[in-house]
């Protein structure tokens, strides 16, 4: 199984009002909606709801299933970890002793506010870029950027990375398969020499990686050349947004906007 | 291999996810990272076009790779960051830009990492790991290049300390956000010096490889080696050496530094109540006492003493090279001179 065909690019032809929307709204929104996030205090809980439920109103619209989004949102829960110390370094009234080992750790009130804000923060955070992901095509994407000024070196380079990611990821694939072929292991033997000699066979792995992904460049590049490639990568034209894509964009940004703002003020 | 799995072996890094850091400083890192990647496409714009699908497939490639992975520990397994072996290869701006592409691919297409943290994460793995890599290593190479295991360790070293200060950056973008700096410094710090390892381990034996099979791929090395050197792939003896001592290096840091945490109620509380503090108080910390510099207070001074900390290992680290080197210039005085085309003469 190649990388293409699994996660949730299966929902990336799926026909619905988010789908249909402009990349660049997309994008644009998105961006907001995780700023808007970044910006509320902690323990705004009424502003988190708020943005929550925008998320997951265009989650429901897009129809690509909120179980899914909100699972596969857990994907940053493992950072939390650095988070938790929060919980017993912030000052606040103390709620409970943890003892750990000969240590005493006291949590406060304020700690577990400002713990629980960015782990709820991040989760929400991810389902928005989940969602942009869900139903955008990266083609549509790279585009959008372009139109959004950023230069057209990058986005090229870009371009070029997401059309041969899959390509190389293949190609790392088949050499780990090999490696596994030749590693025969015998019951309790273990295989593989030291560190340095497992390190160094992966080395010269990478190693060929890199010959071989140079080398197809190459090949790229005189492909190009021979089809007439003048050192300009060209796209078609990009439409102007629609009157109803920028009526989108503004009421909702306004609205997450106005949510930051209150937070921040109320 | 689904997507889950990459999932998992991409999370191993230092990706920041969103909800993390602050605005302001989320704001900062973008602007920084903004700044350098416009110098930078300025750069490569004065290339010629072949560069343009070369960097897109080198990105792919960074991205694939790290997927190569080899078993260390029980579970856990060694695995490429691929900052400093890809500015080695390609050079810091080249370099730079393929890792912004390969974060940026990642953010955008996996959620590893943020949007509103990406200029952040942008800066710690791509702008700051090519540049460090870079100089660490061509000032390693040029004083060592002409050795048998000058390659190696100039790349090992490189990788290091490439992977140590994207640890030092996530900390202090962490710290600055609020997260207590006594907690975040001392851990990020201890997982990365062993994750560096592996990171060192891989970039130079991937280096000696490509140097040895494709050495005009890499002129800008090749010319700070020796035809001897460029003739060897990989020098197992010199590889072997080099884990043993970064192995004892990251163990004997890894267990100070939590000692050296200003907490209260860290470890330094155990060894009070147990009344080993005092014997534990050695010459390791009078420099820097608690990890904090006198006369300024808070999180600020726990920072400025990590840098200060991280620039006197440095320092060190690069004197001693200077010693030795100077050392064995006076012994062998009337071998062939080597070209030495930094132009730097003497220690």
């Amino acid at each position: 199984m190649t990388l293409s065909s699994a996660g949730l690019e299966r929902y990336i032809d799926a026909a619905s009002p988010v789908h249909a929307l402009d990349a660049r709204v997309k994008l644009l929104l998105t961006c907001a909606t995780v700023l808007a996030l970044g910006l509320l205090p902690p323990g705004a809980w009424v502003g988190v709801l708020a943005i929550a439920a925008l998320i997951w109103w265009a989650v429901l619209q897009a129809r690509v299933g909120l179980g899914t989004i909100l699972r596969r949102a857990f994907v940053a829960l493992p950072f939390a970890l650095a988070a938790v110390t929060l919980v017993f370094t912030k000052p606040g009234a103390p709620l409970f002793e943890l003892p750990l080992g000969g240590l005493r750790l006291t949590a406060t009130d304020a700690g577990l506010v400002a713990f629980a804000s960015v782990v709820v923060k991040s989760w929400l955070s991810v389902q928005a870029a989940l969602l942009l992901t869900a139903t955008t095509h990266f083609t549509d994407l790279l585009h959008a950027l372009r139109a959004l000024r950023l230069p057209a070196v990058l986005v090229a380079i870009l371009a070029f990375a997401y059309r041969y990611l899959f390509v190389m990821v293949d190609e790392a694939q088949r050499m780990l398969r090999a490696r596994e072929c030749r590693s025969a292991e015998l019951p309790g033997r273990p295989g593989g020499r030291n560190l340095g000699w497992r390190a160094a066979v992966v080395g010269q792995m990478v190693g060929t990686l890199f010959l071989r992904s140079y080398e197809r460049s190459e090949r790229i590049y005189v492909a190009m050349l021979s089809r007439g490639f003048s050192g300009e990568l060209r796209a078609l034209r990009s439409r102007p947004l629609s009157t109803t894509e920028q009526g989108l964009l503004l009421v909702l940004g306004a609205l997450l906007a106005a949510i930051a703002l209150l937070a921040n003020v109320l | 291999m689904g997507f889950e799995s990459l999932a998992q072996y991409l999370l191993l890094g230092l990706h920041i996810p969103d909800g993390f850091l602050s605005v302001p400083v989320a704001a900062l890192w973008w602007l920084l990272t903004i700044a350098l990647l416009a110098v930078a496409v300025r750069r490569v714009g004065t290339l010629n076009e072949h560069q343009v699908p070369m960097m897109g497939v080198m990105a792919a490639f960074i991205f694939a790779a790290q997927m190569l992975n080899f078993p260390v520990l029980g579970g856990t397994s060694g695995h490429l960051l691929g900052g400093a072996l890809v500015a080695l290869l390609l050079g810091p701006w080249a370099g730079t830009l393929v890792m912004a592409c390969v974060v940026a691919l990642q953010a955008l297409l996996f959620q590893d990492g943020g949007l509103l943290a990406l200029g952040a994460n942008i800066f710690n793995m791509g702008i700051a790991t090519a540049f460090v890599g870079t100089w660490v290593g061509t000032a390693l190479l040029r004083m060592f290049g002409g050795k048998p295991w000058g390659l190696v360790g100039a790349g090992f070293v490189a990788a290091w300390i490439s992977v140590m200060v994207a640890a030092l950056l996530t900390s202090l973008q962490l710290v600055l956000s609020g997260l207590s700096a006594a907690v975040v410094f001392p851990s990020m710090l201890a997982v990365h010096l062993f994750i560096g390892i592996g990171e060192g381990l891989i970039t130079a034996a991937a280096l000696a490889f490509v140097v040895s099979t494709r050495p005009d791929l890499v002129t800008s090395l090749t010319s700070y080696l020796s035809p001897k050197a460029v003739r060897r792939p990989v020098n197992r003896g010199a590889l072997a050496a080099i884990t043993g001592v970064g192995l004892a290096i990251a163990v004997v840091l890894a267990l100070l530094s939590p000692l050296a945490s200003s907490s209260p109620d860290g470890l330094e509380r155990v060894a009070e109540d147990q009344g080993f503090l005092e014997r534990t108080q050695d010459a390791a910390y009078n420099l820097l006492p608690d990890y904090t510099i006198p006369g300024i207070d808070g999180p600020i001074s726990t920072i400025l003493a990590g840098v200060v900390g991280l620039l006197i290992v440095f320092g060190l680290a690069y004197g001693i090279a200077l010693l030795i080197r100077g050392r064995s210039a006076t012994s062998s005085a009337d071998s062939t001179p080597r070209a030495s085309p930094g132009g730097r003469t003497g220690a």
